[in-house]
């Protein structure tokens, strides 16, 4: 969510829950201003909170004008200091998928794996356990980069495409309307588009090339892992995402507001083909 | 591009080189330059020249001109038109005339020599003009063969919007912008048209055709481009945009949308939000005072005690610790819930938390009925339960008649369903309370039924998402035993169970000690508020989880709370089955089911795979001295605990599910079930094939034939022996 418009996000959004105590509210308000100050971010978004053993995690990201552009994360345990968190690469994700369980809390914690490794000592290839210790930052960058591949959200019509190729944020987006509001295919992903190319050249000719360039919710595996329901009254949208339990969107239709917070133990549910 | 103009008049040369130079005074220097008569194609360059360089100092002298575009390349009418342009910039016209780039159907031609060009009075040489124009326009045009992008490109943008002047056929031939071009009505007989008598001012009717052009609208829609772009400049000029002209594709877009989207329709409601409406109306309905209204009667009873809790203020230390629906939304909770009190008889009510669903959620709150009230609906329920005893009886006092009557009858199986075990009474143990749900604030409360331990049993088996709709059926391996309202009640019932926690002391058990003998296997399941109960410090409660107790029973494996031999028969059932199952009777022993006694703290529960199955937090640290003791379980997601002082909630929002480290596995279907072994009662032959059939077939034959061929030789020797 947009760290111009916390307050009403937040309110918005608290149907899942979990939000954020006044006292982390107020902190927000104020480090995040000083973020975008320091490191002259165009946008800055409050991601979420990722709940710990012993101590929470608040990731804030900054956006450059380029809306589609690597982002850069930051984290914070007490909301006023922010630390920037190293961009995720495929290693990462590799090294950390071994690692299960809770986040403890404590950036500096290293989990400890053993594996077996071949070790070519001279002429013999034999096979020693090795532990690797993985820390807890990495878990976290890569965790919060697959959240973002795989489930954020932002309405259609709320970035378009240049033609010179950067991604801006449509400043005439009036909001969905409430018949669009609640079909899964006016939500885009918000990221590199991954499945654009596969469509047919039929469906490509009614798409808006400035407008319909991401992919849209409604093609992803499991289909209904997304639970879209209206709330406050049917005056609200909200997408609540069952892969990844804890990441809501919202959406006032025919209103500017839109955003989505990840609150969660930062784990898959892999359960999801069962409790369909 | 177009047909070109026709051939040149060869007679014309010399006027139009006089023209041509008298037009430009700037050029006046090179007047005297141009060989008065000269062949055309020679001419033709040194006209070029002139005209080309006459072209760049007008362009250069015309500042006020903006260049907008960047360089479009022009067609050598545009050209042209810019050269007219110019001419008539001479004059002073703001108008200019143009006839332009446009498409081929506009040619230079008859329109064109009504306008354009400006010659301060001299009639003779107008009429050389007009003659020789077509020999000038060709000159011209092959003179400008290459286009100048740079600077004649900034004509084009500023007069494109003009330029369909001269499109409309229909409207007929009349005066483009300039009619008096200073023509006097003696010669207009030369023109191969009629023309109108100029009105005095010439540019207010420049002003009308352009603005009649523009108001004309296509047969495809009634909106014409005046009408847009007035409401397209309108719109920007009220909104005053940043940067507006980066934005302008998508507020032409919108400015369209909304011609066709009227917003406001004062006879119809707008039909999309019906539903929101509707919602809201149901909403409204809440706040209103219920009753009769009488004014200060309403006040004096409302003042007195209500079942319903401070919801408020529940919702505000939770909302210290960051957990919690939005405070009007907790408003709208509490005004349903005084709703819901006024409908039902109750006496203890709770806001106990929201289940998220697939499309849609649930509110749930906690009530317990006043004495005697809820009677009604379990009587029904057992005369069901008794009546479909009742039949089972009947169905095997009919099998034992068949079993009589018919000898070779296929063996009964041994095996017998597990004995169903009885579910709690209500008012203990899992049924302590009941439970109402619904969906949104102003909705309508639904009663959830008891839980009965199958149902509990088959719970921790299966995880389901709720849908959100209460008799959605729940389809799992193993079959869960009812629909989604029982489902969930089976989850409130385990969440309730395993997270309603108390500080220390609040709670304690009552002095009663009757009956301790019974009691003490079970446990204790009833306690009371502690009357001197003074609370304990937040820092204390954050510290060490002993300081918390469960305040709610265990749920025993068997999916009550106390447990229950399930081979104890009934009366009913040891009538009938006495025959049947003596020698089944003392066969199995089923060992009691202890679980931890009520009261218990929380540094007894379980690890989850070497963590601590809560976590506890205060909820500002910056303010330690104001700050509310938080608890939170990681084992139910989403069920937060809070305490201050002598205050304490529960409360559980979230998915209904239990947080499982492994991945959730499953039940396997049962073994594959064993043959009925073969024994001297039934043995299992094959049939026999085709052929041994026949092979028997063939011996009995030969067996019957060997018989008959004895038989008659037996007949044979007897009366062989008779005759004898």
């Amino acid at each position: 969510m947009d760290a111009e418009s916390l307050l009403l996000s937040l309110e918005l959004a608290s149907g899942s829950g979990q939000g954020l105590s006044p006292d982390r509210r107020a902190s927000l308000l104020t480090s995040l201003m000083l973020v975008k100050r320091d490191y002259r971010y165009d946008r800055v978004l409050f991601w979420g909170r990722i709940l710990g053993l012993v101590a929470d995690y608040y990731i804030a990201q900054g956006l450059s004008e380029d809306q589609l552009a690597p982002r850069k994360t930051l984290y914070s345990l007490n909301c006023m200091e922010w630390s920037l968190l190293p961009p995720a690469t495929d290693e990462m994700m590799v090294q950390t998928s071994v690692v299960k369980g809770r986040f403890t809390g404590d950036p500096s914690h290293e989990y400890e794996h053993t594996e077996l490794q071949k070790v070519n000592d001279g002429e013999k290839v034999f096979e020693e356990e090795v532990v690797v210790q993985i820390k807890e930052e990495t878990r976290l960058v890569s965790i919060i980069d697959q959240i973002d591949k795989a489930v954020s959200v932002i309405p259609r019509g709320a970035l378009f495409k240049t033609p010179f190729g950067p991604v801006h944020v449509n400043r005439t987006f009036e909001g969905l309307s409430l018949s669009q509001a609640k079909k899964l295919s006016s939500y885009f992903h918000f990221r590199e588009p991954v499945e654009l190319k596969n469509k047919t050249l039929l469906e490509k000719a009614d798409l808006d090339p400035s407008l319909d360039f991401l992919d849209s919710l409604e093609h992803d595996i499991p289909k209904g892992s997304w639970s879209i329901q209206m709330e406050r009254g049917n005056a609200l949208v909200v997408l609540r995402s069952l892969l990844w339990p804890g990441l809501t969107f919202f959406h006032a239709p025919r209103t500017k507001n839109c955003g989505y917070i990840y609150v969660g133990t930062g784990e898959k549910n892999i359960d999801l083909p069962f409790m369909l | 591009m177009g047909d070109p103009p026709p051939a040149p008049d060869p007679s014309a040369p010399q006027p139009s080189s006089r023209r041509s130079s008298q037009v430009s005074e700037q050029r006046s220097q090179e007047r005297a330059q141009l060989p008065p008569a000269v062949p055309d194609g020679v001419q033709q360059m040194p006209l070029d020249a002139q005209v080309l360089r006459s072209s760049q100092e007008i362009l250069e002298s015309q500042a006020n001109l903006q260049s907008w575009s960047q360089g479009a390349s022009l067609s050598p009418y545009e050209q042209l038109a810019m050269f007219q342009a110019e001419e008539a910039q001479l004059g002073g016209m703001e108008y200019p005339s143009l006839n332009t780039g446009f498409p081929s159907e506009f040619l230079p031609q008859p329109y064109l020599d009504g306008g354009g060009i400006q010659v301060p009075g001299n009639a003779s040489l107008m009429q050389q003009l007009q003659h020789g124009r077509g020999n000038v326009f060709q000159e011209l045009e092959s003179a400008y063969q290459e286009p100048r992008p740079d600077l004649l490109g900034q004509f084009s943008m500023y007069q494109r919007e003009d330029l369909q002047f001269s499109a409309s056929a229909q409207h007929g031939p009349y005066m483009r912008d300039d009619p008096a071009l200073q023509f006097s009505p003696s010669e207009l007989g030369f023109m191969s048209f009629s023309m109108q008598v100029p009105e005095p001012e010439p540019r207010e009717l420049a002003v009308q055709n352009a603005k009649a052009y523009l108001l004309q609208t296509s047969v495809n829609c009634n909106l014409s481009l005046y009408e847009h772009l007035v409401n397209l400049l309108t719109k920007i000029l009220n909104q005053r945009p940043e940067d507006p002209l980066s934005i302008l594709e998508s507020l032409n877009r919108t400015a369209q949308w909304e011609w066709f989207h009227p917003k406001l329709d004062t006879l119809r409601d707008d039909p999309e939000m019906q539903l929101t409406y509707e919602m809201a109306e149901r909403q409204k309905a809440l706040f209103v005072r219920g009753g009769s209204g009488e004014g200060e009667q309403d006040m004096e009873e409302e003042v007195t005690e209500t079942a319903v809790p401070n919801i408020m203020e529940t919702a505000f230390y939770f909302e210290q610790a960051g957990v919690g629906l939005s405070s009007d939304e907790s408003f709208r909770i509490f005004v349903a819930l005084k709703q819901l009190v006024e409908q039902q008889p109750i006496r203890t009510c709770r806001f106990w938390g929201k289940i998220l669903g697939l499309s849609g959620s649930y509110l749930v709150a906690e009530v317990e009925f006043r004495e005697g009230e809820e009677e009604v609906e379990e009587e029904e329920v057992e005369e069901l339960t008794e009546g479909g005893e009742a039949t089972e009886a009947h169905g095997e006092e009919e099998g034992e008649e068949d079993e009589e009557k018919v000898t070779d009858v296929i063996p009964k199986p041994t095996w017998k369903p597990p004995p169903v075990i009885p579910k709690e009474e209500s008012r203990s143990g899992t049924n302590k309370f009941l439970y109402f749900v619904c969906n949104e604030p102003g909705r309508p409360w639904t009663r959830l039924p008891h839980v009965t331990p199958a149902q509990i049993v088959h719970a921790r088996k299966i995880k389901k998402f709720f849908t959100g709709r209460l008799d959605a059926p729940v389809i799992s391996y193993p079959p869960f035993p009812g629909n989604e309202a029982n489902y969930l009640r089976a989850q409130i019932a385990r969440i309730s169970a395993a997270t309603h926690i108390s500080p220390l002391g609040f709670y304690q058990f009552g002095e009663e000690e009757g009956d301790e003998e019974e009691e003490g296997r079970a446990g204790r399941d009833t306690y009371e508020e502690n009357a001197d109960f003074e609370g304990i410090p937040v820092l204390e409660l954050v510290d060490s989880l002993a300081n918390w107790v469960h305040h709610r029973q265990h749920i025993l494996p068997q999916g009550r709370c106390t447990w229950v031999n399930p081979l104890q028969k009934t009366e009913e059932e040891e009538e009938l089955g006495e025959e049947e199952e003596k020698a089944d009777e003392g066969v199995e022993e089923v060992e009691q089911e202890i679980g931890p006694p009520l009261l218990t703290p929380l540094s007894e529960d379980a690890e989850i795979l070497h963590t601590s199955p809560w976590t506890t937090r205060l909820s500002c640290s910056l303010c330690p001295q104001y700050s509310v003791a938080v608890v939170r379980s990681n084992l139910w997601p989403g069920a937060y605990a809070y305490a201050i002082g002598k205050k304490f909630e529960n409360i559980y929002i979230g998915w209904g599910h239990k947080y499982s480290p492994e991945n959730f596995n499953p039940s396997l279907p049962g073994p594959i079930q064993h043959e009925y072994p073969s024994g001297p009662e039934i043995m299992e032959m094959s049939d026999p094939t085709v052929e041994e059939e026949q092979a028997l077939k063939a011996a009995q034959e030969h067996a019957l034939a060997t018989a008959e061929e004895e038989e008659e030789e037996e007949d044979e020797d007897e009366d062989e022996d008779a005759d004898d």
